[in-house]
């Protein structure tokens, strides 16, 4: 059986060989084709004919949808494309085809509404798939706290639709009580960076979705270092205040009782006292969403996850 | 390799003149008839109406006949023995597989052709003249081709070991899953770990008809590209192989019962 | 010069789809088969007789042993081009006519352009199947198609042929064709190996035979030694619708059908019984020696008890 032995050996080479042949050929392809326009990610951008052409398998395809949208956005977001177009068509689709998908209304909440480079800066589309949300999930309190917070994190901040929307889930059974002192702050519009905390502590809580984590996560620790910054700020101007000079660095202030030791960044890292008695981060790129700290005409990029 | 020849000539000519074969091509060309008086009820999209069911008649009825001619074909001659008499000659097993491959390859491609003239007589009737973007739609039909060149090297490879039925049902799944083939690589990039392993051979074995179909695109007459055009022939023509080769290696050990 | 041999053949399949449990289907065969000679393959459907055939063409690989035909190993491609087969109840592709078939066997047994269209009208002449050459296959009876089969077995001019069950399915006529076919095949110098269940055809054409059951070789011998044994008793046939009394003390076995009575006696008894005919008046139509019939054999072989594999010859 030599004759045999040589066919298969020959086959088995043969076979190795277009089999790697086919793999590299597909990465190239698959280059070629990233650019892909947004029809093709969307293959039909309707959400009533994606629907119906399901057959009946809506769940399975709101599966591939909504895939497509975290890839879409895990993808491109994070290498720094700034094109958010097709985040809403997308999750629009997956939630017509799933209305039970609350982590879409989730992922819509943090990344359709605020503005480039954070987000799709489509408010209006945001409340509209959150409110969507709520029709088919009327008992899912995480909702109304999604609402709550596009509200609040609106520009300008509409306080009164944002407590109101706290305040229509804290009606629903099991609501986290957190709701209702949401709800109270923001009839009062008080203690903005308190709120602030509140709100993305419990966005941390709310969800398992790691990238909704890692969100909630770098908003934490911005909130910290615009904190840290306007005390340390203040504390300058009080020595400037009280001697009249600015203070060359932090041991001087130190020196005086006002500070234990020089004070670092969530990161570990040293804050710059500057000449001119500012305070900034020693890597603002290291910090997304952080409105103080940082250098003078420093253009963020991106938001980085961590 | 001679006797590939005469297998492949005596494939072809026994799948043409199956009467089912012609049903199947009269029907496509049907739909491609069709195609006109639905574009008739929508005003100015008839082209693009032609176009694309045209195309999709051609691409769904090619997949029908290539995986039932490709594993009928086959499966037939073991069930009817007709094989042991190829075999008892000085043929050896790889010669009969490579030769039925061509054979329904041939098959295929005359198909396709009765099937496109039909789509093109259609297009003739709408336009009433032929345009330079016309082209691209023989690009599409030549990637159709690549599909069903594809799908026929599976059902050879699915019938050299499976029962025919099983290896129809194994067939269009891979079409199915394969018309998906992008989306499943996007699902392995996601995924970490053992899961991500499993995915990735999965996502990479399974053929990808993706970016085969460009139906879409020639209808709303946009270009293709040169290089898409050289990378899905080479593809289609590496997967062809591996098929093959995976249909060779286990039929030189199976007992023909 | 031997055309086929097996050494300690054997196959064993597994069966079952989770659990695969061994079925034995042939059990280690030694078998010789002599150049030029006709040799049948005798044994109950079932047997394994089809399961050696399709190790002898390399249809399937034998779980054991090795084979020879014609001195070389099976699956060498010369050996390939030497042989004829005739699967059992054969089937050829729908769609093509008797010609093209035939055409299509002989390209792939590499016979040569020329040779081709003169050797396949001649064959199909020979087989009765001229007029139903440009005929679609499809279209053909059993029998035509039992005939085309025959016809490609020996298209290319074997030297060995194998033929799996040649008479099955066929009407009285087209037995008698087969018949002739191998006789005209043994003049010719050719083995012809075939295996049947029908001891009658074994009987009229073979040289020798071999019995087969339960996927084991139960024994082997030549067709003129095994029906030329004289059993010692003669059989008397005559007309008569009653058996003379006297016929029991002789012993005999009787029979009678319709207008004939047949008596089975020892030959020794020969004259006692002739004697009591003629005193009863009863006419004799034939007196005859019996002869032990290969359906004897058969049955004893088949009938033994399972003894140690490996019987030949």
């Amino acid at each position: 059986m030599s004759g045999s032995r040589k066919v298969t050996a020959a086959a088995s080479v043969l076979l190795l060989l277009s089999l790697a042949g086919s793999v590299l050929l597909l990465r190239r392809l698959d280059q070629a084709r990233t650019t892909a326009t947004p029809e093709e990610v969307l293959y039909l951008n309707s959400p009533k004919w994606v629907k119906r052409l399901s057959l009946g398998y809506d769940g399975l395809l709101a599966d591939i949808y909504w895939t497509r949208a975290v890839q879409y956005f895990g993808g491109r977001h994070v290498v720094g494309a700034k094109d958010y177009r097709l985040l809403y068509p997308l999750l629009e689709i997956t939630t017509a085809l799933d209305p039970k998908l609350i982590v879409a209304y989730q992922f819509g909440a943090n990344f359709v509404a605020p503005n480039p480079p954070e987000g799709a800066g489509m408010p209006d589309k945001a409340v509209a798939l959150v409110e969507y949300g709520i029709r088919n999930n009327p008992d899912n309190w995480k909702l109304y706290y999604e609402l709550g917070f596009i509200y609040y994190y609106m520009k300008p901040t509409d306080y009164g639709k944002a407590a109101e929307a706290f305040e229509r889930g804290t009606k629903v059974p099991n609501a986290h009580p957190f709701l209702r002192v949401l709800a109270a702050q923001m009839a009062q519009h008080a203690g903005e960076i308190e709120t602030s905390r509140m709100l993305w502590q419990a966005a941390y809580a709310t969800t398992q979705e790691e990238l909704l984590r890692k969100n909630a996560v770098a908003h934490l620790r911005a909130l910290k270092v615009d904190e840290d910054i306007t005390g340390l700020e203040t504390m300058v101007a009080r020595y400037r205040e009280q001697t009249g000079v600015l203070p060359s660095n932090f041991n001087v202030l130190i020196g005086e009782g006002m500070l234990l030791g020089v004070p670092v960044d969530p990161d570990g890292k040293p804050y710059k006292l500057m000449p001119d008695g500012r305070i900034e981060l020693r890597s603002p790129e290291d910090f997304s969403f952080v409105v103080k700290g940082l250098p003078p005409g420093y253009v963020p990029g991106p938001p980085k996850f961590h | 390799m001679s006797r590939v020849v005469y297998i492949a000539a005596n494939t072809f000519r026994e799948a043409v003149r199956d009467r089912v074969l012609y049903n199947l091509i009269a029907f496509a060309v049907l739909l491609s008839g069709a195609a006109i008086l639905v574009g008739q009820i929508s005003i100015d999209i008839e082209r693009l109406v032609v176009v694309n069911l045209g195309l999709t008649a051609v691409s769904l009825f090619g997949v029908v006949i290539a995986i039932f001619i490709g594993i009928g074909l086959v499966s037939k001659e073991m069930e009817k023995r007709t094989l042991y008499t190829v075999l008892s000659r000085p043929v050896r097993r790889w010669e009969f597989i490579v030769g039925k491959f061509f054979g329904l390859a041939g098959t295929l491609l005359v198909n396709t052709f009765f099937m496109a003239v039909g789509v093109f007589a259609a297009l003739l009737y709408v336009s009433h003249k032929f345009q330079s973007s016309d082209a691209w739609i023989l690009v599409a039909l030549f990637f159709i081709v690549l599909q069903l060149l594809i799908l026929c090297s599976l059902a050879l490879l699915f019938s050299s070991f499976s029962s025919p039925l099983l290896s129809a049902v194994f067939a269009f799944s891979l079409f199915v899953i394969g018309s998906f083939a992008e989306d499943l690589r996007l699902f392995a990039r996601m995924t970490r770990g053992l899961t991500h392993g499993l995915a990735a051979t999965a996502a990479y074995l399974v053929p990808n008809f993706s970016a085969l179909n460009v139906i879409g695109q020639v209808a709303h007459e946009q270009p293709i590209s040169w290089h898409l055009i050289a990378c899905n022939t080479a593809y289609a023509l590496a997967y062809s192989t591996m098929a093959i080769c995976g249909a060779v290696l286990i039929f030189e050990r199976r007992n023909l019962k | 010069m031997i055309a086929i041999e097996t050494i300690h053949l054997e196959k064993t399949y597994a069966v079952g789809f989770w659990r695969k449990k061994p079925r034995v289907a042939l059990r280690p065969l030694n078998l010789t088969v002599e150049e030029g000679e006709v040799f049948g393959f005798l044994g109950p459907n079932g047997a394994g007789k089809t399961t050696t055939l399709k190790l002898l063409m390399g249809l399937v690989s034998p779980t054991g042993g090795t084979a020879r035909i014609l001195g070389k190993n099976i699956y060498e491609a010369e050996v390939k081009a030497q042989i004829g087969f005739l699967p059992e109840q054969p089937y050829f592709y729908d769609y093509l006519t008797a010609k093209e078939l035939l055409e299509y066997y002989a390209q792939l047994s590499g016979m040569q352009p020329k040779e081709r269209s003169q050797k396949i009208d001649a064959m199909l002449e020979r087989v009765g199947l001229k007029d139903a050459a440009r005929l679609q296959l499809r279209k053909f009876s059993k029998g035509m198609l039992q005939r085309v089969g025959l016809a490609q077995a020996i298209l290319h001019d074997p030297k060995v042929v194998f033929l799996d069950e040649p008479m099955s399915g066929l009407d009285p006529m087209g037995r008698r064709e087969v018949r002739d076919l191998i006789e005209e095949l043994k003049q010719q110098g050719k083995t012809v190996f075939f295996s049947t269940h029908i001891l009658s055809d074994a009987e009229a054409l073979c040289d020798r035979v071999a019995v087969i059951h339960q996927g084991e070789l139960r024994g082997v011998g030549r067709v003129a030694e095994l029906t030329s044994s004289v059993a010692g008793k003669v059989e008397l046939i005559w007309n008569g619708s009653a058996v003379p009394a006297g016929f029991s003390a002789l012993g005999a076995e009787c029979y009678t059908s319709g207008e004939r009575a047949r008596a089975v006696v020892a030959d020794v008894q020969q004259e006692a019984a002739l004697e009591i005919l003629r005193r009863e008046r009863l006419r004799l139509i034939s007196l005859t020696p019996v002869r032990s019939s290969l359906e004897e054999y058969y049955l004893q072989k088949v009938n033994s008890a399972v003894k140690p594999a490996g019987v030949a010859q």
